[in-house]
């Protein structure tokens, strides 16, 4: 029996695009109720990893184990099960535009259960309300969104089967910062709330400092470390110093050390 | 997953207290919902909920809780929970809060009357002929000022919907000869008539049949792509880029389009043309005895310059009404990936139906003229 605390875990994962190595060797652990953030500079396969965990890509080499199972070479019946237990918010959102909010948030239900459809439409309006969008946004179509409101859309249906596991990727890229900050306040109650264990591709400083329990950095196709933002910031690792070194970055240091 | 019976949610009454059971979450809760609208509850002052023997919880069965709860409060009753996981109450209050005021809201439903249907192809009508009008006025300040035209976009576009149709084209075409040869040849066979057969592939071949069916083959190939590029264009806001940076939509997209097609689809007819003939010379040869020197011979009799320039000229018409047509569904599209494919449609089935409309037309003008 695997541990039953370690959702995911990683172990010599390797990705080849032609002839540049992506990923060379990667272990990575990610243990129940944790929020761990996938960092690095543009290019050092943060998405690609993400990709490979939520089984979209298959890595060359190595080994993914999605909550004790192993998602390389895993059989349909076998990854329908896993898909069930994650849910994953794209970057774009990527909600089916000819659908409208209700009906996107309700699709995983339709296929995943065997619910009636007045439940499937109750459940789907709950989770649009915990998403923090309005009532009257059920009915509108993906175009008649905000940006803000996408994400918010996005994510209850990612949530829309009560997931395990929440993959984000970049989910506040593109938003003010007032949206992007009551949208990681919303990440972390989920969490709290739901027990969720939260892995999420980000670039913002903020989040960073506010949600991600550990944050992992990829650098040189390896991964530069594994640690709380507390910690990073003060490792010496050339790719992390230079990754965390811009001046906004060090503007957020400060402010987030003068907060603690 | 699918749970054995025994896994999903369970529910039992003794006296003033319901017993909560199992799995309460979107996987178990399917059956139980049903169970829950046909059981008798207790209608005691007080009811007590026992949730000491849920497994599991989440939203769904949190939903479902509070469902329930409301249920026997409208009935009456006082309303306890008891037994509960911490976290499940926490969840079941967290659910409540999230659920509290918000009414469903009933979805909008789209004007369906006769009217507002009759409106809309009013509409609609009204801003085809405002883009005609607008691709004309861009069209005549090109030819005033010959420097804006994107001749490089043009040649690119002459070669995709051109040169890249001629093998579709020339085997339908030579396909199409085969088949009236064919035809034909049994009936003239019947009359010893058989060097008629270049009279009969000439002239339903070059006046009507190989521009038309060049027509349609580029209505499906062509028109079609023009309404999903530019389409997908307006979907990733790349169209209100153009705007913005100065470039009129029409005069980056449409002309190009227009100007190249007027020029390929002529020439593709010419094409259409030689491959028919050579398929019914084909099967004049083959099935009539008639020799290809003999074809030709009579071919030259029978066919005047003009059916030859009737059936050509007839192409450009048919080019614009299939750009146009391309373009503005094109542009028509708003959002959403589906209404890239409903417009890409519509502009297919529009083109080609004005495409035999016209053609139809001509025939008639032709007649009236007398050619």
């Amino acid at each position: 029996m695997p541990d039953q605390d370690t959702i995911i875990s990683i172990r010599g994962l390797r990705t080849v695009f032609d002839t540049r190595v992506i990923h060379d060797g990667i272990d990575l652990d990610v243990s129940r109720g944790e929020v761990l953030a996938l960092v690095g500079g543009s290019g050092t396969g943060k998405s690609t990893l993400l990709g490979e965990m939520i089984m979209l890509q298959a890595p060359d080499a190595g080994a993914i184990k999605l909550f004790g199972e192993d998602v390389v070479g895993v059989s349909e019946a076998g990854a329908r099960r896993l898909r069930r237990r994650f849910g994953v918010l794209f970057q774009q959102g990527a909600l089916f535009s000819g659908l409208t909010v209700l009906e996107n948030v309700g699709l995983p239900l339709r296929e995943h259960t065997r619910l009636d459809n007045a439940m499937i439409d109750a459940l789907a309006q709950v989770k649009i309300l915990q998403a923090g969008l309005k009532p009257e946004a059920a009915h509108l179509y993906p175009n008649e969104l905000s940006g803000g409101m996408i994400k918010r859309a996005a994510l209850a249906r990612a949530m829309a089967l009560d997931p395990e596991v929440l993959f984000l990727d970049e989910p506040t890229s593109g938003l003010d910062p007032g949206s992007a900050g009551s949208f990681d306040e919303l990440v972390l109650k989920l969490k709290d709330m739901l027990g969720l264990t939260v892995i999420m591709v980000t670039h913002d400083l903020d989040s960073l400092w506010t949600v991600a329990d550990r944050v992992a950095v990829l650098g040189g196709a390896k991964l530069q470390g594994v640690d709380s933002m507390e910690a990073l910031s003060l490792s010496t690792e050339p790719h992390i110093v230079e990754y965390f070194s811009g001046p906004r970055a060090r503007n957020t240091q400060e402010r987030q050390w003068k907060r603690k | 997953m699918k749970n054995k019976r025994g896994e999903d949610a369970g529910l039992s009454v003794a006296a003033d207290t319901l017993i909560c059971s199992n799995l309460w979450t979107v996987s178990g809760v399917g059956a139980l919902r049903i169970l829950l609208d046909n059981q008798p509850l207790p209608t005691c002052d007080t009811v007590a909920i026992n949730g000491k023997a849920i497994t599991a919880m989440d939203t769904a069965g949190a939903w479902l809780m509070l469902q329930l709860r409301e249920r026997l409060e409208v009935a009456g009753s006082q309303v306890v929970l008891e037994g509960f996981q911490p976290e499940h109450h926490r969840l079941i209050q967290y659910i409540a809060e999230q659920c509290q005021g918000a009414a469903t809201v009933a979805p909008r439903r789209a004007a369906g009357s006769v009217a507002a249907w009759w409106i809309n192809v009013g509409h609609d009508l009204i801003s085809f002929l405002a883009f005609i009008g607008e691709v004309i006025v861009s069209l005549l300040l090109a030819v005033r000022s010959p420097a804006r035209i994107r001749w490089r976009e043009i040649l690119a576009d002459i070669y995709q919907s051109g040169v890249k149709a001629l093998p579709i084209v020339g085997l339908l075409s030579f396909l199409m000869g085969v088949v009236i040869a064919y035809q034909g040849s049994i009936q003239l066979k019947l009359y010893g008539a058989n060097i008629y057969i270049a009279d009969l592939v000439g002239h339903s071949m070059l006046r009507e049949l190989a521009p038309l069916l060049t027509a349609i083959l580029v209505c499906g190939r062509t028109g079609s792509a023009y309404a999903a590029q530019i389409g997908t264009m307006k979907v990733r806001e790349e169209v209100a880029a153009l705007e913005t940076i100065g470039m009129s939509p029409v005069d980056v997209l449409v002309l190009p389009k227009l100007v190249s097609l007027i020029i390929a689809l002529p020439l593709l007819s010419v094409f259409a043309d030689v491959a028919a003939i050579f398929g019914g010379m084909v099967m004049a040869n083959s099935e009539l005895g008639v020799s290809f020197s003999a074809f030709f011979y009579r071919l030259e009799e029978a066919i005047s310059y003009s059916t030859f320039m009737i059936g050509i000229s007839k192409a450009p018409v048919f080019a614009a009404i299939i750009a146009i047509i391309g373009c503005y569904q094109g542009f028509k599209v708003e959002g959403s990936a589906e209404s890239v494919g409903q417009h890409t449609t519509i502009s297919v089935v529009q083109s080609i139906f004005l495409v035999i409309v016209v053609d139809a037309l001509f025939s008639i003008l032709f007649v009236l003229l007398g050619v």
